[in-house]
């Protein structure tokens, strides 16, 4: 079988869209689960959880789906990236079980219900660190040889990392609050707006670090930036960042209760976008490009039959979903 | 002990958790989507008790199985990138199928079976409990594919060291697929059905929920009455086709050593690999050619028709495989008593017979582990067979110390998670079909009478 296009950008929109879906949609409960540890008491602890349970299940999905569709895509990429952060992957999948058990067990095991509570904020805020470490440690690159990883099992342990997983844990925590506005009233709802506006100072100043930091790791970057006539061309991206900040700021101080969750969006758009220029068009930074890195083009092509018709049913159902528990999240939702 | 073996008890642990999972919630969302379907179209509230009663079991489970499953497709990243590297372009996209087709269908149906019975009509509620039912099934299809094509590969040129595709039908449908599917599907159905009759024999034995018990008795018992005899004749099936496509495995798990025909079933004996012989073997003439290969004189190839450095290790498929078989016998035996007992109309009153469904509630897990240990074990040396050694399959840059760290975690996190979830379920077992009972001292987030808590409880007592 021999495919008559380049299915190469198709895949990497396919996959890049699935990891962007994944952030935002694991992104935001995953923050509503840190902020859950940060809630006072019992009472609004249950709201916030009771907001993300019929849910949280298809968001992780899309992990599956970007660790899988990296797999079937580009699969060097996939041999060579994975145990390069053999532990932060360790430690995020961990963090994750004890992050996902705990929505049943805390309901269901009142005698350890202070351990799964704990369980669930820790999973969710380690997990998030994890992630965003290895984010920092994909965008430093690796060092490989030939199609395997080739350095260190500790290599990803950079302070650019660590600030990638810090910056990322204020980043979630964000989406959450943007999330907790959108479905919670009262108290609860006051509450975040308060821990969003602390996330998104911490949130703009990671961005602003990491930003400044990426393009003195690699001088390609920098070039790629900071060179005419790019930086004109580039430029916007910056701006509109910061204007995102202003805009998210204003929503959380207002009334408003889409506004926070949709700026939070945008922010995590355009830092997206910006690690993409950045990158583009490698996916094994300084080895391997998207199209080294692909699987054969049977492969390509006898999954991308499948993916078109089916990724669009699936966004149908899982929005189904979501409109069945729209509105605002009740203390007395009924449990199963 | 090296990064290699490491990973392999690594793979093992967090595999032999997860399967346990699988093989109860693909069976129970079926039973769940069947009782829903009842309660619909007849109306009787027993029906909707009972799934209910199901749902709050199945929600823990399903959670459990979640969590350790999205560990699985990192595990061939993190501990087996040559395995990845070499047969992506042929295992991938069977992975990525499951997601698309099976994940997101369970996941997005599950939240409303869970939490929308009072949100959506109920013929909806029950599409919801039919879909997650359809994505279980799905997930079982895809993955055992990818796990087919691994035992019996086919479709594809080796280039470099490297799969490609060349016809994606007979990749798919790899010769031990649909053998395989089959007997694994029919495997969990059987091991979810014993879990009911024993739930269900406990909660009549303690004249709890007695009435929605001899429901769940009647019809598992019916279930089993078919599908154990069949699972038995698909088993067998299995076996041959495995004789045609894995001849070593086969020699292996009956410990064969020397080809020949007319060969006797060896019932028990001590595998000696070294010697290339068995000790202290009971054997029964004649009887292995005729189950192997249906015919008296028919031949069984022997292990030493391949190099040694290609022998699985022998000991291990040979007792998984009985200790599977035996398994099957004792649910056999439950499953006949059963149907004589409901024909004789003494079904409810022998309370030993009750006593035994208790017993063998977990049966079908046993089973599972043991036919898996079986096909697993017995297609080593190779993780594709024939052409990919496991040896040649692990990630290069892993020391023995990195592996032992990542084991020593899954091993922690798993000895508590697990546990935990199985006294979970077992506590919401005993709990009876009535409306669940806030455990201890659970406040609020949950309504303090449980929405499902519907009219029309029966009392329950001696009906019917």
């Amino acid at each position: 079988m021999t495919a008559p296009l380049d299915l190469v950008p198709i895949w990497t929109l396919i996959l890049g869209l699935g990891v962007f879906f994944y952030v935002l949609l694991d992104g935001f409960d995953l923050g509503v689960g840190m902020l859950f540890g940060l809630a006072p008491d019992t009472t609004s602890r249950n709201l916030i959880m009771n907001s993300i349970a019929p849910i949280w299940d298809g968001n992780e999905t899309w992990l599956v789906l970007g660790g899988v569709g990296l797999f079937a895509a580009f699969p060097l990429a996939f041999s060579i990236i994975i145990p390069a952060v053999y532990f932060p992957i360790l430690i995020m999948l961990l963090a994750l079980v004890f992050r996902g058990v705990a929505f049943e067990f805390r309901f269901r095991d009142a005698e350890h219900k202070g351990l799964w509570d704990h369980g669930f904020t820790y999973g969710s805020t380690v997990a998030t660190f994890a992630q965003g470490v290895v984010l920092g440690a994909f965008i430093q690159g690796f060092k490989v040889d030939g199609r395997h990883f080739a350095g260190g099992v500790f290599d990803w342990f950079t302070p650019f990392s660590l600030l990638c997983g810090v910056a990322l844990v204020f980043g979630y925590g964000l989406l959450g609050c943007g999330w907790l506005i959108l479905k919670t009233e009262g108290d609860v709802q006051a509450r975040a707006r308060r821990q969003g506006r602390v996330c998104l100072l911490a949130v703009m100043a990671g961005i602003a670090a990491v930003s400044l930091w990426t393009p003195l790791l690699d001088p390609d970057i920098a070039r790629r930036w900071f060179s005419w006539p790019n930086i004109a061309w580039l430029s916007p991206v910056p701006i509109t960042a910061g204007l995102l900040g202003l805009y998210e700021w204003r929503a959380l101080k207002s009334g408003d209760d889409a506004g926070p969750f949709a700026g939070a969006i945008g922010l995590f758009l355009i830092s997206y976008l910006g690690i993409a220029i950045s990158l583009w068009p490698m996916i094994v930074p300084h080895h391997y490009t998207l199209w080294q890195a692909a699987s054969s083009e049977s492969t390509q092509a006898f999954l991308l039959v499948g993916t078109l018709f089916l990724l669009p049913i699936i966004l149908v159902y899982t929005g189904w979903s979501y409109w069945v528990f729209r509105g605002k999240v009740r203390g007395d939702m009924g449990y199963h | 002990m090296d990064a290699l073996i490491l990973s392999r008890l690594q793979f093992v642990w967090v595999i032999a958790w997860h399967i346990l999972l699988p093989a109860f919630t693909v069976g129970l969302a079926s039973y769940i989507a069947f009782m829903e379907g009842l309660g619909l179209f007849t109306g009787r509230e027993v029906y909707l008790r009972i799934s209910r009663y199901w749902t709050r079991i199945f929600s823990v489970s399903f959670g459990m199985g979640v969590v350790s499953g999205i560990i699985m497709p990192f595990q061939f990243g993190t501990n087996w990138s040559r395995f990845s590297d070499a047969t992506a372009n042929i295992i991938s996209p069977l992975l990525a199928y499951e997601g698309l087709m099976a994940f997101f269908l369970e996941a997005a149906f599950l939240g409303v079976l869970l939490f929308g019975r009072d949100r959506v009509p109920r013929w909806v509620h029950f599409l919801a409990a039919s879909m997650v039912a359809l994505g279980t099934l799905f997930s079982s299809f895809w993955i055992l594919a990818a796990n087919s094509w691994m035992q019996t590969p086919a479709g594809y040129t080796l280039v470099g060291g490297r799969f490609y595709p060349t016809d994606w039908t007979a990749i798919v449908f790899s010769p031990s697929f649909p053998y395989r599917l089959a007997h694994t599907v029919c495997g969990f159905y059987v091991t979810t059905a014993f879990v009911v009759l024993g739930a269900a024999a406990g909660l009549v034995r303690r004249r709890q929920s007695e009435a929605d018990g001899r429901v769940m008795i009647s019809t598992t018992l019916w279930l089993l009455l078919a599908l154990v005899p069949l699972q038995m004749l698909l088993g067998d099936a299995h076996g041959l086709n495995t004789r045609q496509y894995q001849p070593a495995k086969l020699a292996a798990i009956e410990a064969r050593w020397e080809t020949g025909s007319r060969v006797p079933l060896t019932l028990f004996a001590i595998p000696d690999q070294k010697a290339a012989a068995n000790h202290f073997a009971i054997e029964v003439p004649v009887l292995g050619s005729l189950i192997l290969t249906h015919d008296p004189n028919g031949t069984v190839r022997g292990l030493k028709e391949w190099p040694a450095d290609q022998w699985p290790t022998v000991i291990l498929p040979f007792f998984a495989f009985r200790i599977m078989v035996g398994l099957g016998l004792v649910m056999l035996a439950v499953t006949l008593t059963g149907a004589v007992l409901r024909f004789g109309g003494r079904l409810w009153r022998s309370d030993l017979f009750l006593r035994a469904c208790q017993w063998t509630a977990p049966i079908g897990f046993l089973a599972v582990l043991a036919g898996w240990t079986t096909t697993e074990t017995g297609r080593q040396p190779w993780t594709v067979y024939g052409l990919l050694r496991t040896a040649d399959s692990v990630t290069p840059s892993l020391s023995a110390t990195n592996v032992a760290i990542s084991f020593a975690g899954y091993a922690a996190v798993y000895l508590l998670i697990f546990p935990a979830g199985f006294l979970i379920m077992r506590r919401l077992i005993r709990t009876g079909t009535g409306p669940a009972a806030p455990q201890g001292s659970v406040e609020s987030g949950r309504p303090s009478l449980p929405v499902d808590a519907l009219p029309g409880l029966e009392p329950e007592g001696r009906a019917p």
